[in-house]
């Protein structure tokens, strides 16, 4: 057996940033498909090398490690130092192994462009920023690579620079992730402040002696404004269903399997804090399960293949912030990890289905492509059961966990896992509408689309992805407990929710999750296997309803109109009337009001500004000698 | 070393002044190697500094005049030592930047070139006199350059940031006489003294303290500018040459917040710690300010001009926090300002020099047209952002960490200047390079010449460098960052905070009141 001492783990990092240096300065030189050949190489070989390293922690012989790599600011105990747990190696897994597979991907889908290996460059720094992000020793590191991926979601949703929506879905997504790290930010300064350092075992292991009354309650509430802007939850959600604007392997890597997760990573990585904090806990979990339904009644009103699959991952996003503010950081965790197969699956097949219809992303142009595109259709098919929770597939245990979890947890807990069995519901019902309208009917495709399946490269992925969205569900059963005896050394003194003891209300609630699912599955199938005129009916029956849900409740121009336009008022006003009038004018007033003086003095002098303030710098100067050597004495 | 270092530029003026007025091939490129030869100085200053030493190296003193206690007394720590490598870092760059200067060129190198020395001997000097003379000289050639070499409005501009620092100059005069005054009633020979170090042992009563340090502070207020002295700075960099903006924001605005970190806190300790609600406050209405009037400015070098008075207040609320952390972000969020504000400058005037016109509604979609100058302007905008793994986040993290501990509420609101900082930035960059590209003129740019990316690419590595690893900056400020911190605690009743319960961290800063 080979041991990876944790000192080489900063390969896991080198690897994808090397890749992204060398496609830099030479990608263009390089040029395609060699430059995404590489890019995939160095993906592959972080997964390797993170492979090997964690196989300790597979055989329940590894223990957490720190490797410290370089002082960085030594004043607030921040340094590049990797942290390599269970929680970690898990993140990492996850983030090269689908990471590599979109990258695989991405050489088809992306054949052609003429910044082909720019892309590439940029796929390779997210990888590199967001193993950033999980091998983080302290929280200064970790917002190295949260910041870093959010850099390279702006460069990846402006990739198409030169449409204007996509320059500015771009800059919104940034925008947008700051508002919530000024919330972490904040949450940073109050650690420090406590603790003396950033760092994550300084900090966890005096986290219960430390913190006492509201200061964890606080810190976890900062903590979880930073990560509601990273995962696109309420309130700031609203950078995710723009984000689309990007190529779609981006969608599927960034807005879907990783770095979208990063503020759910948080939340577990920070057990020990809201350990102390079950008012900041309840926040996290009401927050998720209000998106969660939110995001789901919206997906079922969208038309555009990927806005569907974008809400539906805000809306899987709150499932896992309900698990993890449940204190079930295992199931949110696992949740993670299936909804990274299954929902990059989903992407990945939206975009074989976006380049076999020429760019058209309009579900109403499609109908009928299953002929056309077989190895789509299963694979997608495959997905869209997984993220309906039907068993045996992937989706069923995690989502299954969380909500017998929450159920557990009692109280008003209780309503939060009934939004959570209602969005399953729903959750069905707008993927199977997506799947029927896509795959089934008859086409409804305009002229000239003559659609085809894609190239190998982009159905390879696909198919690896499928297989892991069916199995990736049994590393957790209530069978088996396989990922939560491999996580346990990351959560050791932290009391996790379970979900109940008795057999048969396990099944119970198995059971309602399940038939929520196919309840769901089977009212789109109904209300959408038939002609566009009958579901276009179907529609109009819900009234005023569906128009909110298509126009996702109006919240962004509601946003224009209460933030942006006030705000820029504001600022025209600031810079246009307080600077240039008042602080200016003011300036400018002394100025006139002194050479006026002058004139006064000595009526037939018109000489220069200069001279004026020459006098009035003297006199000063004089005035000054005068108060300080009398103040002296 | 250091007085061979503050002398070689003025050396090379002479130099300068020799070429004949017909080889105007001559003078640009031997400007630039002459201001090599201070870098090279500099590098080998950095070098041979002692990492672990708080106080004065490589110190120098010559009586200049006895019966007035004057002399030439230069040292170098870890507060002034970054400052001058990048002092002598920029020169270089923005004369070589300076191609579009064919009006009187000679006399331009030689302004560039006194103004060099004028620089690096204010942050070398250490008697009050001689760094009275360097901070006036430095008026001088930067007025000189924004004033002949300088755009439209260049008269308005150049005399409104004459009179405007001549007042500040004036009260601190006024202060460094009565310094000696005091000096003089003080030690037993009733000797008058401007020397730095001995002032240092001046016993000064409360009253006095505050005096002098509203004068010593208002001179430098105007300088870093500090709202609301700050009006004179979009004006000046409007007008002024690319070379004169990127000293002007790059260093000249340095000695406003060397000055502050330099003498009022070791001169004025008890003032310093009564004073410090006034100076923090007026710190974070700069950030929040500054970074609002940005946002919708029109023109390009304004809205980088007022993205300056935005990251200034960052280096003051640092100074004033008094604590180790944010101290030291203050003195490397010096540096670091230098080196992407003077890049963003220096990329808008390569711009202004293709388009003629700042106007950020002139151009649209030049990244396609222009790929290289986009990747440089939105690096660079990134590390004004305060991206973490570049410079600019290093300075202000440091500064917002530092200063919670003592001044919570500021820092909070301190820290929403990074969310405003992240609109102006992304929303400029959005609207001169992304989108289609527009216009004729726009259609017919040219990227990057080699020698521009030259002149960039040392400001790059060292964004990044300086992001990765501040370490070489930070193990030579830190001792020096002490020193003056134990000065603080000695002098005056203030205790640096350490790490507590939050309940006292608040209980604490309660009385500081919202920013």
């Amino acid at each position: 057996m080979i041991e990876l001492p944790t000192e080489a783990l900063w390969l896991v990092i080198a690897f994808p940033l090397g890749g992204a240096l060398l496609l830099h300065f030479a990608g263009r030189w390089l040029g395609e498909p060699l430059a995404g050949y590489l890019a995939s190489a160095a993906s592959l070989a972080a997964l390797a090398v993170a492979a090997v390293a964690a196989v300790p922690f597979f055989t329940g012989e590894g223990h957490p490690s720190q490797s410290l790599l370089w002082e960085w600011m030594p004043a607030v105990g921040a340094s590049f130092e990797i942290s390599w747990d269970p929680l970690s190696a898990l993140m990492t897994l996850v983030v090269t192994g689908v990471g590599s597979l979109i990258h695989i991907y991405s050489v088809g889908y992306m054949h052609g462009d003429p910044r082909f290996a720019r892309f590439f460059t940029y796929l390779n720094l997210f990888t590199a920023s967001m193993l950033t992000l999980v091998l983080a020793g302290n929280y200064a590191m970790l917002f190295v690579g949260w910041e870093l991926v959010g850099l390279c979601s702006y460069l990846l949703i402006s990739f198409w620079f030169t449409r204007p929506s996509a320059a500015s879905a771009g800059k919104k997504a940034f925008v947008v992730n700051r508002i919530g790290d000024f919330g972490f930010l904040i949450a940073l300064m109050l650690i420090f402040s406590t603790f003396g350092t950033l760092s994550y075992t300084g900090v966890f292991d005096r986290a219960a002696q430390e913190l006492s009354g509201w200061a964890p309650t606080i810190i976890g509430l900062m903590l979880a404004a930073g990560a509601v802007g990273k995962s696109a939850q309420i309130p700031l959600y609203v950078w995710l269903p723009d984000a689309m604007e990007g190529p779609t392997p981006v969608s599927a890597l960034i807005h879907a399997a990783t770095m979208v997760t990063a503020g759910v990573y948080v939340i577990a990585r920070s057990a020990p804090i809201f350990e102390l904090a079950p008012v900041a806990s309840g926040v996290v979990a009401a927050v998720g399960a209000i998106t969660a339904l939110w995001a789901a009644t919206i997906a079922i009103g969208q038309s555009d293949i990927k806005r569907v699959l974008a809400y539906s991952t805000i809306s899987q996003l709150g499932y896992m912030f309900l698990a993890v503010g449940a204190t079930a950081y295992v199931a949110g965790v696992f949740h993670l990890m299936t909804h990274a197969f299954f929902k990059a699956l989903l992407f990945l097949a939206a975009g074989s289905v976006i380049h076999a219809m020429g760019g058209r992303q309009d579900m109403e142009e499609m109908g009928g492509l299953r002929k056309a595109m077989p190895v789509t259709f299963v694979t997608m098919g495959v997905g869209v059961v997984a993220i309906a929770g039907i068993p045996p597939l992937a989706g069923f245990w995690s989502k299954d966990e969380i909500l017998s979890v929450v159920f557990n947890q009692g109280g008003w807990y209780t309503a939060l896992w009934l939004i959570g069995l209602i969005t399953a519901l729903l959750t069905a019902f707008y993927m199977f509408r997506q799947f029927v309208m896509v795959f089934l009917g008859k086409p409804r495709w305009p002229e000239g689309v003559t659609p085809h399946e894609s190239p190998r490269s982009m159905t390879v992925p696909l198919v690896i992805l499928a297989i892991l969205s069916v199995a990736g569900g049994l590393v957790n059963t209530p069978f088996r407990l396989g990922l939560e005896h491999f996580l346990e050394p990351s959560f050791e003194g932290v009391r996790l929710g379970h979900p109940p003891e008795g057999v048969g209300l396990v099944l119970v609630l198995a059971a309602l999750a399940v038939g929520a699912g196919v309840v769901g599955a089977a009212m789109a199938f109904f209300a959408y296997h038939r002609p566009p005129e009958a579901w276009r009916r179907f529609q109009s029956g819900f009234g005023k309803l569906w128009g909110w849900w298509e126009n996702a409740y109006g919240v962004d121009d509601a946003y224009g109109a209460m933030l942006v336009t006030p705000g820029r008022r504001l600022s025209e006003q600031t810079a246009f009337g307080v600077d240039m009038k008042v602080v200016d004018g003011a300036v400018n007033g002394v100025a006139w009001l002194v050479q006026a003086t002058g004139r006064l003095i000595r009526p037939a002098q018109s000489g220069l500004v200069r001279q004026y303030g020459l006098w009035f710098g003297l006199g000063l100067v004089a005035l000054l000698i005068w108060i300080l050597v009398r103040g002296v004495a | 070393m250091l007085t061979l270092l503050v002398l070689t530029p003025l050396l090379g003026a002479v130099v300068i002044s020799l070429v004949p007025a017909r080889r105007r091939e001559l003078q640009l490129p031997l400007g630039i190697a002459l201001s090599a030869a201070p870098l090279g100085v500099a590098g080998a200053v950095f070098v041979s500094f002692e990492k672990g030493e708080g106080s004065f190296q490589m110190v120098e003193k010559m009586v200049w005049w006895e019966p007035w206690g004057i002399s030439w007394h230069l040292g170098v720590d870890g507060i002034s030592l970054g400052l001058v490598a990048l002092t002598t870092l920029l020169f270089p760059l923005s004369l070589a930047a300076s191609d579009a200067i064919t009006h009187r060129r000679k006399a331009f190198v030689m302004a560039m070139l006194v103004l060099e020395t004028g620089l690096i001997g204010t942050f070398l000097a250490l008697d009050l006199v001689l760094f009275f003379v360097f901070f006036e000289v430095i008026l001088v050639p930067m007025y000189l350059i924004i004033g002949i070499w300088g755009g439209e409005r260049r008269v308005y501009a150049a005399v409104k940031f004459f009179i405007y620092t001549a007042v500040g100059s004036a009260l601190l005069l006024a202060a460094i006489i009565a310094l000696a005054v005091m000096h003089a009633s003080q030690s037993v020979e009733g000797a008058l003294s401007f020397d730095y170090l001995a002032l240092l042992d001046l016993e000064i009563s409360s009253t006095a303290q505050m005096w002098l340090f509203g004068a010593f502070a208002l001179a430098f207020a105007i300088k870093v500018p500090l709202f609301p002295f700050h009006t004179w700075l979009p004006d000046a960099h409007v007008e002024a040459p690319t070379a004169g903006s990127v000293l002007l924001a790059g260093v000249l605005l340095k000695l406003g917040t060397y000055g502050l970190l330099r003498f009022n806190l070791t001169l004025f300790p008890e003032a310093t710690v009564s004073l410090v609600p006034v100076l923090a406050v007026l710190a974070v209405v700069g950030i929040i300010y500054g970074a609002v009037v940005a946002i919708v400015q029109p023109d390009l070098k304004k809205l980088v001009a007022y993205s300056s008075v935005s990251h200034l207040g960052f280096v003051v609320l640092g100074i004033f926090a008094l604590t180790s952390a944010g101290l030291q972000g203050a003195v490397i969020q010096n540096v670091n300002h230098g080196l992407t504000t003077g890049a963003l400058f220096l990329l808008v005037g390569m711009l202004y020099d293709r388009r003629h016109t700042k106007k950020i509604a002139d151009f649209g979609g030049l990244a396609s047209r222009v790929p290289m100058m986009a990747g440089f302007f939105l690096f660079m905008a990134f590390a004004s952002i305060g991206l973490p793994g570049l410079n600019g986040f290093v300075g202000e993290f440091l500064v917002l960490v530092g200063s919670f501990p003592s001044l919570p509420a500021y820092a909070v609101v301190a820290a929403f200047g990074v969310v405003l900082a992240a609109i102006y930035m992304l929303w400029a960059y959005q609207r001169v390079f992304t989108g289609p590209l527009t216009g004729m003129a726009n259609r017919k740019l040219v990227d990057l010449s080699p020698k521009e990316t030259a002149i960039l690419s040392p400001l790059a590595a060292l964004v990044l460098l300086l992001g990765l690893y501040p370490g070489i900056l930070l193990d030579r400020t830190a001792p020096s960052v002490e020193a003056i911190l134990d000065r603080i605690e000695q002098t005056t009743d203030y205790q640096v905070p350490s790490p507590g319960r939050l309940e006292d961290v608040f209980a604490s800063g309660s009385g500081d009141g919202e920013g």
